[in-house]
């Protein structure tokens, strides 16, 4: 690596906080010399000591928050894999229902959210919301890849007479997996977007205490910095889920797909 | 009709017409000895890769017939067969991707590793067993896609284009020790080129093929010495057989054109 190069690759990694921490320090700055009051944008550190002070209640919510998109985003996964492996599997099943799953997908989720809730239990119709949003990218990424399959390799299977559940575990899930993590990636924010949207539609209606739903009650409530501690949270959280979920993909991958490989191979 | 014995590969009449009716193949006859090494050599495009897949069973003919020595039992696995790209699985070891005819079939574990431990043997790649097709060079992936061709231990091989894409110093290497395994393994092989050298250094009969539709337009013996080498690349002979083979197959082009 030349000197430039590695100079770059610091900068790359350094670059990011550090444009953080001067936003930061500009927003502190600009709160304290004008004396701007909390309710109508609290300072950094206000933001933080709330986070500190409401950590047990804020916590909470982040836990059912995080139970609400982890449950939407297996259902996800699950469901988006199975229903490619069907449309794979069947063209009449494809054509009959993949504009339904695209119709769902473009529909806005905020709009069907409180129809929702008017028929199924709260916790559930929140998982619905998170499941709606988040299949769609692992079920197009998942028929993607099973569609991608080197076609020379299904004739290899097709010459050794390979079955059909053999060629779909030997040769098209392998082939599919690195689509399918990608979709994975996707639908990991997107059940996190979902679970909050369906939370702000439940709004003080339901019984909910995740995190969108301290959002809107604190908004309700003029608690300004603790709207803030609490989107920081979410925040974190989506970053967190992100990450995971790259890691676990580049550690399922790392030995042989390009996307993990350095770029000398 | 059964074949006569001593005939590994038999095609009489056998052509082949696409879906969209390019006339892609025949009528093409053919016969193959148990043991011989014989080149379908052609321009792009002449059908020497159709006929290759008709006998492999990848693709049926429109008419005639295509005839393999079959063993009985294990029919599939009368025909081991080599692509023009190595064809591996990128997510599984060398290893893995030799096994996988014999993990197809249900071959026991113990039974299918001694099989996989000799085809790499064979080709050179026991210290490679477990490394992933990436790390590889282009000579060395094709010989993991000979390996996994040898590890059912068929009697016939086909081998479409297998060293096109490698530059001359590998394909001359790989052109050796296809020639010893031949000698070894005393294998049919039918070797698709479009390499007139290639196919003179190698074969013990060149069969020189016109296109669209793909026909047999000339066919000739070579009667080199019996153990070539690269002393065989360099002799006059060599170059007498080049030269002839080269003139029919400029012939067949122009047999192609005006046809």
């Amino acid at each position: 690596m030349r000197p430039q190069d590695r100079s770059l690759s610091v900068l790359q990694y350094a670059l990011p906080p550090l444009t953080l921490v001067g936003g930061v320090a500009i927003w502190e700055a600009i709160v304290q010399m004008r004396g701007i009051p909390a309710y109508v944008l609290p300072a950094p550190s206000l933001v933080f000591t709330t986070l500190i002070h409401d950590w047990p209640v804020l916590f909470e919510s982040l836990l059912t928050t995080l139970l609400t998109t982890f449950e939407g985003f297996i259902a996800a996964a699950v469901g988006g894999i199975a229903i490619a492996l069907l449309f794979n599997r069947s063209k009449w099943l494809e054509y009959s229902f993949l504009p339904y799953a695209v119709i769902l997908q473009v529909t806005p989720v905020i709009a069907i959210a409180p129809l929702l809730l008017i028929y199924l239990p709260q916790h559930i119709a929140v998982v619905v919301c998170a499941w709606i949003v988040s299949f769609f990218p692992v079920l197009s990424n998942t028929t993607l890849g099973l569609k991608s399959v080197d076609r020379n390799l299904v004739g290899l299977f097709d010459l050794y007479g390979a079955s059909r559940p053999q060629t779909l575990r030997f040769l098209k899930l392998p082939s599919a997996l690195p689509h399918i993590l990608g979709g994975l990636r996707i639908a990991g924010g997107l059940s996190l977007i979902g679970a909050v949207v369906a939370e702000i539609a439940a709004g003080s209606a339901g019984a909910g205490s995740g995190l969108a739903y301290r959002i809107a009650e604190s908004g309700y409530r003029l608690n300004i910095p603790r709207m803030f501690a609490a989107l920081l949270l979410l925040s974190a959280a989506g970053i967190v889920i992100y990450m995971a979920l790259s890691l676990m993909s580049y550690l399922v991958l790392r030995r042989w797909h390009q996307s993990a490989l350095g770029k000398d191979n | 009709m059964p074949l006569a014995a001593g005939v590994a590969v038999r095609l009489r009449g056998a052509t082949k017409i696409y879906d969209n009716g390019v006339a892609a193949l025949g009528p093409l006859d053919l016969s193959v000895r148990s043991g011989e090494f014989v080149s379908l050599l052609g321009p792009s495009g002449c059908g020497k890769s159709t006929a290759l897949r008709l006998i492999a069973g990848l693709s049926a003919p429109t008419a005639g017939g295509v005839q393999v020595a079959s063993r009985g039992d294990r029919a599939r696995y009368d025909v081991g067969f080599v692509f023009q790209e190595p064809t591996l699985m990128p997510w599984a070891t060398v290893r893995r991707n030799v096994r996988l005819p014999l993990d197809l079939a249900r071959m026991q574990r113990r039974e299918a590793e001694a099989s996989v431990d000799d085809a790499l043997a064979q080709v050179g790649l026991t210290e490679f067993a477990n490394v992933y097709p990436h790390e590889l060079s282009g000579g060395m992936k094709m010989r993991v896609s000979l390996a996994r061709a040898l590890v059912t231990d068929p009697d016939v091989l086909l081998l479409d284009e297998p060293f096109a894409a490698l530059d001359e110093i590998t394909r001359f290497k790989l052109n050796n020790d296809l020639l010893s395994l031949w000698r070894k393994l005393h294998k049919t092989i039918l070797f698709v080129t479009h390499s007139v050298f290639e196919s003179v250094y190698l074969s013990q009969r060149i069969l020189v093929m016109t296109s669209r539709p793909g026909r047999i337009q000339g066919e000739f013996r070579i009667d080199g010495p019996a153990s070539r080498g690269e002393d065989f690349r360099t002799s006059g002979e060599y170059a007498a057989y080049c030269r002839e083979v080269s003139a029919s197959l400029a012939n067949a082009s122009i047999a192609g054109v005006q046809r």
